[in-house]
């Protein structure tokens, strides 16, 4: 027999209907969302492309690359879609001369801060930030390199990490405490430089943390983070395991 | 294991120890205090050495690696040992524009060390400081927590020497 | 056992007895910046003559606060008349003493009557240099904690709000945000357990306001908190501090341990179900945590990395409870209006800014020291009447306001009025106080770029523009100041500020170019003169001969 429907009329009331879904513009195109939803996600559930750097899926946003920055109309900053919540009727540009113009400044301090050779490096040819360069366009750095002098680690016996090569996504950092729960990697001084670390500054070979996992080296974006004994053409980084991971902890 | 043991030795056995258990204590073991007892540790000892890391790191449950974060990333905390006189010449806007750059540049050609630096002798340090606050006596510098405003790179020098010819040891 | 209205009258009362029962009372400025002139010798050095001589009914001897013209320290003032005494050594206490009831000592004298005492109209700074910032009993004679009484007896915390709205005071921290809005938005988040954070730590270099109020009147801060944790539903406060002040802290703990003794702080305040406590933190000498959320970071006992805001501290703050932030000057105006009402406020200052502000004079002006004045005081005033002008017939060039965040006005500008709106039209801010007079000696590239190192060593590192950004920026300014600037480089300086502006995470990012944009616009001839003929008009910088720079 079907169940008659019931409402509790105590609960309708008019006057205060919580907005949970909303609509909203990104680059004129009439989008809904969910208002726990960023704006990078709805774009993304669109098809509209934002790129991102320090943003993973399965991850806890860092919102620091700035690279997914849009316009929003009336605000004269630029809001980072990857933190920013829709509001209704807002008006999202993600392709405007001014977005475009600024990502591209900010992706060249990217290349100027270390030592970015493509040509030497492991990770050539499967490299998120040489993605983002070609999807950019980016040909030449209008910035000095700042040249740094930073060293490899090569003490761990199955991966190793080339600072030269970090951007300081912090992807490694956040998947070591969130994901795999050691906490092994994070941030020792500041500004310029800063420098991602494992325990106490130690070899990361040394490391009492490490359990080895080495979900931070496919997570990492740039060849920073590599594993041992492996071609260029073999160093394509799996991260399949992240939203499995976070499927398998949230079933219930 | 043994380590720990040792840990636990020092922290009963050294007076100094005991205060930095103390601020711990305080504060519930609680991994918020951490820079609470990073500033104890430094206040007992001059400077954060790796073992004492280490032991605030597990009695607090932080990870080491944030541990050592936070204690590179405040500039307050030194794992460098001081020397056994300091010397903070304040880099405040008021000092800078009152000539604090060349205190230290006469600093560094008279002594041979630059800012964050140590004597080969571990007899000096020579610290800058991001305003002390004494900015109506500018150019302050502080000789072993002595507060001194509307310093010359000579008044300075004259200081650094006292210590140098005047220590007992010598 | 808990105070009554009539135990703090008591108080109050036994304290000017003992303070009437003397003819004469010696203010002795024991703040870091007349300690740092051998201020305390002097105190003692009084003290030991008045008990040689026996004089202890007759004079009394007082250290207190900050006196405000630090240029003159060690300052002594000698009341009833009011007389200050200026540079005073331990050798000159017999001859000060001997003048008590004649004429004073003219060869030290320091004229009350000069621009620098007169100009001024103090709120903040009312008890700094007239109570011993070590004595509640001090305080509370001088109507202290009648505040906190008032405002938990006789009004409801929307009340408390209300006349805070009314006052229009805004944030002295920087930014200038409406206090009243801020309460209101953390009064209305719905949770139990709340909190109130003091952000003394002034990391702008050259300022030093709420170091002197800490130093001075550390009470007025206290009650201030209280006041606010009753008025948004908090019981548990933090103050933080940073690490260089030590005296500042140390008499921060003495002045809680006081109140606490006295039942002002803990539970059952003034016999209501009000309870508060205070707590220190220290900060580890890191500017960007006067960033709220960095701030929030830091007391969590975590990197001082700001996060994204929205959520705001309101909703979102330490450990996650709706937090109420402001800063020490904020703080130590609650206090008297809630005491004379809010209306009485906001009939001082100008239409948008009410109030006072406190300032710390330094640089190139002749009374380096610690001002109040009402918002809208004409900028020139500042500098020539009460800063006493440039020493040595040097030109004035320009004043800065608002540390490594603010911009440098030109003399073009001296004629406005120092308010939130005005400042920020010219391209500064009014920042947490700091102002610092530059004349014909200082070279703006010079200063950019030390404010620039400054912004550089002190970002937190985690975004891009800033972390990458500064250090572009500053080795920009490097190669122009030593002399080997192209003309292409103030265009790629100009389009690297823009850019930080608009797309760092935190306010240190976005206002770090601040100093440089200010710079290009005002002074873009020195930038100019520095690239294209290799000289620094000021002679300040150091240009590197061509063939070093080879």
């Amino acid at each position: 027999m079907k169940k008659p429907l019931r409402v509790d009329e105590r609960s309708l009331r008019a006057d205060v209907n919580p907005v949970r879904l909303l609509t909203f513009k990104i680059d004129d195109r009439d989008v809904s969302a969910r208002a726990d939803e960023t704006i990078l996600t709805v774009a993304r559930q669109n098809g509209i492309k934002i790129p991102t750097l320090c943003h993973m899926e399965g991850l806890s946003e860092h919102g620091a690359c700035r690279l997914c920055i849009v316009e929003v109309k009336g605000m004269s900053r630029l809001m980072p879609s990857c933190v920013t919540l829709p509001r209704q009727d807002m008006e999202v540009l993600t392709k405007s001369d001014r977005v475009l113009d600024y990502r591209r400044k900010i992706l060249e301090l990217i290349f100027s801060e270390r030592n970015h050779v493509c040509s030497v490096c492991v990770t050539n040819g499967h490299c998120d930030l040489q993605a983002l360069a070609v999807e950019m366009g980016m040909t030449h750095v209008r910035y000095d390199y700042i040249y740094p002098t930073h060293p490899i680690d090569a003490t761990h016996p199955r991966f190793s990490v080339d600072h030269n090569r970090c951007v300081l996504c912090l992807r490694c950092v956040r998947v070591c405490d969130e994901i795999e729960g050691a906490h092994t990697w994070d941030v020792m001084n500041r500004g310029i430089s800063s420098k991602v670390i494992t325990d106490l500054n130690q070899p990361w070979g040394s490391s009492e943390t490490c359990t080895g996992c080495g979900k931070c080296v496919q997570v990492c974006p740039t060849g920073a983070l590599s594993e041992k004994g492996k071609s260029v053409a073999e160093m394509v980084k799996r991260r399949q395991f992240l939203p499995y991971l976070q499927m398998m902890r949230h079933r219930e | 294991m043994d380590e720990q043991m040792q840990s636990a030795m020092k922290s009963t056995e050294d007076r100094r120890w005991r205060l930095v258990n103390r601020t711990m204590r305080l504060h519930g073991h609680e991994p918020h205090a951490l820079i609470e007892t990073l500033h104890a540790v430094q206040e007992h000892f001059g400077f954060l050495d790796l073992d004492a890391l280490k032991y605030v790191s597990q009695a607090l449950r932080v990870p080491l690696s944030r541990t050592y974060g936070v204690a590179t990333f405040y500039h307050h905390f030194t794992l460098k040992p001081p020397g056994e006189h300091t010397c903070v010449v304040c880099k405040g806007t008021a000092c800078y524009i009152g000539g604090a750059s060349g205190i230290l540049d006469d600093f560094e050609k008279t002594v041979g060390i630059g800012p964050g630096q140590t004597t080969p002798d571990g007899k000096i340090s020579l610290v800058t400081a991001r305003c002390l606050g004494s900015c109506g006596l500018a150019p302050a510098v502080v000789f072993d927590g002595e507060v001194c405003g509307r310093m010359t790179s000579e008044a300075v020098l004259e200081r650094i020497r006292r210590w140098t010819d005047h220590d007992p040891d010598d | 056992m808990t105070l009554t209205i009539e135990d703090l009258q008591n108080i109050a009362k036994i304290e000017r007895d003992r303070q009437e029962g003397t003819t004469y009372q010696i203010n002795v400025c024991v703040a870091a910046g007349c300690l740092s002139c051998q201020s305390g010798l002097v105190k003692e050095a009084f003290d030991t003559e008045i008990s040689r001589r026996g004089l202890e009914n007759w004079c009394l001897v007082k250290g207190v606060g900050c006196l405000g013209l630090c240029a003159a320290g060690p300052l002594i003032q000698v009341q009833p008349q009011g007389t200050y005494y200026q540079g005073v050594t331990v050798n000159d206490v017999s001859e000060i003493l001997d003048s008590l009831g004649g004429s004073p000592v003219a060869r030290l004298e320091c004229s009350q009557h000069q621009a620098f005492f007169q100009c001024q109209q103090k709120i903040v700074l009312e008890n700094c240099g007239k109570i011993d910032p070590e004595r509640i009993e001090d305080y509370i004679a001088e109507d202290g904690y009648l505040g906190l009484f008032t405002a938990l007896r006789q009004m409801t915390p929307g009340e408390v709000i209300e006349q805070v709205t009314k006052s229009g005071l805004r944030g002295r921290g920087g930014a200038g945000f409406p206090t009243g809005l801020k309460w209101t938005a953390v009064s209305k988040a719905v949770n139990n357990t709340k909190f109130i954070v003091c952000n003394a730590d002034e990391g702008d270099p050259g300022a030093f306001m709420d170091r002197s109020v800490l130093e001075s009147d550390p009470h007025r801060v206290i009650e201030g908190m209280a006041i606010a944790g009753y008025a948004v539903g908090a019981s548990h406060g933090f103050i933080y501090v940073r690490a260089e002040y030590p005296l500042a802290v140390k008499r921060v703990h003495t002045a809680i341990a006081q109140a606490e003794r006295l039942g002002v702080l803990g539970n059952n305040i003034f016999n209501t179900r009000f309870e508060f406590n205070i707590e220190v933190r220290l900060g580890a000498g890191a500017f960007v945590c006067g960033e709220e959320t960095a701030l929030i970071a830091s007391i969590e006992g975590r990197h001082g990395r700001p996060r994204p805001r929205p959520p705001f501290p309101a909703e979102f703050g330490l450990w996650g409870f709706p937090t109420l932030i402001n800063n020490v000057e904020t703080f130590a105006n609650i206090a008297p209006i809630i005491r004379r009402g809010g209306e009485w406020f906001a009939g001082i200052g100008t239409e948008k800014s009410k109030g006072t502000k406190v300032f710390a004079l330094a640089g190139r002006v002749n009374n380096t020291g610690l001002i109040e004045v009402p918002m809208g005081t004409r900028l020139r005033d500042i500098v020539f009447e009460i800063g006493g002008g440039i020493p040595g017939d040097k030109r004035f060039k320009a004043v800065q306001t608002g540390g490594p965040s603010g911009g440098c006005i030109p003399e073009e500008h001296l004629d406005m009025p120092v308010d939130y709106e005005s400042l920020a039209a010219v391209g500064s801010i009014m920042g947490s106080g700091g102002m610092i007079i530059m004349d014909e000696t200082s070279c703006m590239v010079d200063v950019a770029q030390f404010f620039m190192e400054f912004c550089m060593s002190e970002s937190c590192g985690k975004c891009v523009p800033c972390r990458v950004g500064t250090t572009q920026i500053y080795h920009l300014l490097h190669k122009i100041s030593g002399g080997q600037g192209k003309p292409s480089d103030i265009e790629t300086l100009g389009e690297l500020c823009d850019l930080l502006k608009n797309t760092s995470l935190c306010g240190l990012g976005q206002t770090a170019p601040n100093p440089v944009i200010s710079t290009l616009k005002y002074f873009k001839d020195e930038y100019k003169a520095h690239i294209r003929d290799k000289n620094c008009p000021a002679g300040a910088c150091r240009m590197q001969a061509p063939e070093e720079a080879l």
